[in-house]
């Protein structure tokens, strides 16, 4: 009867164009459609659910530019099913898409404003689209300052990016690692400490988190004794997802849904249960 | 020819002719779908003729409890509501989505067309009309539409029957939600049953309602036809068998996420779900992928899902809500908490099946009731 509904659970086929290895355990696809147009936009933030044939569907971050939707790019850790059936596909062969979904990192709000992005593990994968975005129109914004954490140093992400960025004058690029071999020269320990190693404006600046939960917490509290509002501090959240578009209930976080409201969520509108256990 | 009826008619069906009401709707095409004897209770089914429906028996609930019984006279709907809710015809627990085919390096994607018969629902009480529109919240009326409930959903006929009876767990007085239909029917209908006559004093609520009457004898109500009706209802109102202070609820609850009384239900709780599955208003579902990818064959299944089994929160290292204790506390904040602030309405509407088909009679009343008294006596 109302079978010409579309059926937002159909996933669009994509291609892989081309597929690296950024650590030993995550790697990086860039996808292109099969039909229909081959352009692809998203916000900084928002996320794709994919999908391998036969065997499941997953939530996993844009983590491209959005200045280029032509190449629509994903970086996955391999972790279960799903996340491993992804990784042996070659190139040539294809994905389902559903996306993209959900909400993005505040860039609007931040002109004129410090930047400082804060990032753990695969939790940089969604923050990179806002790098690329805020270098962009770099002019647009104060300072910007990415501090990012790894496991050890093996585990760092996009040091191609990393590099680069880092030959750049107009944004810092703090590292650290939870543990490293005597060769290290970076920083070692949680990305916590890095905050009190950088200079900002709190009353002037917006915070961008993604890492784990717990490191969330306490970056979250190390931003607020620095005397950042809750109001400029902004996180992307976390939950098992079946749907990605608010039907499957998994996702709920107390009174939100991950997938509609979030993942990125200001800290103000969450801080009331953020902290509360197994919610 | 008769005066043609209008939406807001009141009017007089007596029991002789009720059979003319499933002719007529039979004969409009829809699919009747009503309450049956079945499984040991009262579940929804196909019905075709009157006598389909559990004539003359009635049902007893409390807390994990329930019974057919004779009432010891010839009602048509002289008991409340089993364990089955129309969720079971407008969201199926199992429900295929999609089928795939390998092709080439690629694979084709083929959406699953069914054919969806049009429904009536007789005999839908008002609780359960509620959850058919907060359902509707939940599938049709955000960002994105399901188009598997739209289509059920569709132009579903529905004949409400308003409460001769409230059953022991019931609590739709304290929901707002009943015993009265006052919204989202076709025509809704009360049931009175009197020594020497049996009539039904009928409400029509749309046009199409009114349409179904052109074929179906039926008389204008009287003011004392009328008035008898509403006793009937006024009388279960008065009847309860549970009761739910709602008053600030919502923030009740929020100010109480670590409130001891967790732990006290979390001992008693199962976590089996069955409150969950029962429930009118529950629509978390799990989608499964499943592949012969040898075969080059795909598909796609959702099944209803439980927030009380441990899967539903899994992430990569462990599921979020790990205990019973926290897995039940998600359960009742979300039924008459967070649901308001993610759809605007409470989630529960108070029918009472949680309380009957819960196997150690938990109490959702009871609960909220304990986390209450609990501040008040700090107080
Ligand atoms: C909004 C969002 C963005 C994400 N972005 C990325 C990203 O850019 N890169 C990346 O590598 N990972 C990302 N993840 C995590 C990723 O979705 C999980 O690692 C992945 O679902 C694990 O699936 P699996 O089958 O390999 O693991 P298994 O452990 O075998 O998981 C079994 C099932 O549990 C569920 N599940 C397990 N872990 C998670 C999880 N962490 N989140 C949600 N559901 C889970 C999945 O439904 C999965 O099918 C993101 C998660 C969310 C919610
Ligand atoms: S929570 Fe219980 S009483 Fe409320 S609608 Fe669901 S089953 Fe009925
Ligand atoms: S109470 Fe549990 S099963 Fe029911 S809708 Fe809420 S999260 Fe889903
Ligand atoms: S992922 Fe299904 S409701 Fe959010």
């Amino acid at each position: 009867m109302i079978n010409n509904i579309p059926e937002p659970m159909t996933p669009n086929v994509f291609r892989i164009n081309k597929k690296y290895k950024e650590t030993h355990d995550t790697f990086t696809i860039e996808l292109e459609p099969t039909q229909g147009t081959d352009e692809f936009f998203f916000s900084p933030g928002q996320f794709n659910m994919l999908y391998v044939f036969g065997v499941g569907e997953a939530p996993i971050s844009i983590s491209g530019d959005p200045k280029n939707p032509k190449t629509l790019k994903h970086t996955i850790r391999v972790v279960g099913t799903v996340t491993k059936a992804m990784y042996r596909l070659k190139r040539g062969e294809v994905l389902g898409v559903r996306g993209p979904f959900g909400s993005h990192w505040p860039s609007e709000n931040a002109v004129g404003k410090d930047v400082i992005i804060i990032a753990g593990g695969i939790g940089l994968a969604p923050l990179r689209p806002v790098v690329y975005q805020l270098i962009s129109q770099r002019e647009k914004y104060r300072k910007v300052v990415l501090l990012y954490g790894a496991r050890t140093p093996e585990d760092i992400l996009y040091t191609y990016d990393l590099e680069q960025w880092q030959r750049r004058f107009d944004i810092e690029i703090k590292i650290t690692v939870d543990a490293a071999a005597e060769n290290w020269r970076g920083d070692v320990g949680v990305v916590t400490t890095l905050i009190r190693k950088i200079s900002f404006d709190p009353s002037h600046m917006i915070g961008m988190i993604c890492g784990p939960e717990i490191m969330m917490r306490f970056t979250v509290a190390e931003l607020q004794n620095c005397g950042v509002g809750k109001e400029n501090i902004f996180l992307s959240m976390e939950r098992n997802m079946r749907c990605g578009i608010g039907f499957c209930g998994h996702c709920q976080f107390g009174p939100v849904f991950v997938c509609k409201e979030g993942p990125v969520f200001n800290y103000e509108c969450i801080e009331n249960f953020f902290g509360t256990r197994e919610i | 020819m008769k005066p043609s009826l209008q939406r807001g008619d009141r009017i007089v069906l007596e029991r002789e002719h009720f059979q003319n009401l499933l002719d007529a709707l039979n004969k409009k095409g829809y699919q009747i779908i009503g309450p049956t004897l079945g499984e040991g209770s009262i579940i929804y089914g196909k019905l075709s003729c009157v006598s389909d429906l559990p004539i003359g028996w009635t049902d007893e609930q409390e807390g994990g409890m329930y019974h057919l019984k004779k009432r010891g006279d010839n009602a048509l709907f002289g008991y409340t509501v089993g364990p089955h809710s129309w969720k079971n015809f407008l969201f199926p627990s199992v429900q295929q989505l999609l089928q795939a085919k390998r092709e080439g390096k690629g694979f084709q994607v083929n959406r699953k067309r069914e054919e969806i018969p049009k429904f009536a629902f007789l005999g839908a009480r008002s609780c359960d009309i509620y959850a058919i529109t907060i359902q509707d919240k939940v599938f049709i009326k955000g960002k994105f539409v399901d188009p598997h409930y739209a289509s059920r959903r569709g132009d579903t006929f529905i004949v409400a029957v308003n409460c001769g009876k409230a059953g022991g767990t019931c609590f739709c007085v304290s929901m707002g939600t009943g015993p009265r239909a006052d919204l989202g029917f076709d025509i809704a209908m009360t049931e009175v049953l009197k020594s020497d006559r049996h009539y039904f004093l009928v409400e029509l609520g749309t046009e199409r309602g009114a349409e179904i009457f052109q074929e179906i004898p039926y008389k204008n109500a009287s003011e004392e036809e009328r008035a008898t009706a509403n006793t009937v209802v006024e009388n279960t109102a008065k009847h309860m068998g549970r009761y739910m202070n709602t008053d600030h609820i919502k923030d009740l609850l929020y100010r109480n996420y670590e409130h001891p009384r967790w732990n006290d239900v979390a001992e008693r709780c199962l976590a089996c779900a069955n409150c969950t599955m029962v429930c009118p208003t529950c629509f978390c579902t799990t989608v499964e992928d499943t592949g012969d990818v040898p075969g080059g064959h795909a598909e796609r299944w959702r099944k209803l899902d439980s927030c009380f089994n441990l899967d539903h929160s899994y992430i990569h290292g462990g599921s979020t809500r790990y205990s019973i204790r926290s897995r039940y506390r998600q359960w009742m904040i979300h039924k008459i908490a967070t649901w308001i602030d993610q759809f605007g309405t409470t989630g529960c509407v108070g029918c009472g099946r949680c309380i009957t088909w819960c196997p150690v009679a938990i109490d959702i009343t009871e609960e909220a009731r304990a986390i209450r008294k609990s501040e008040q006596a700090a107080e």
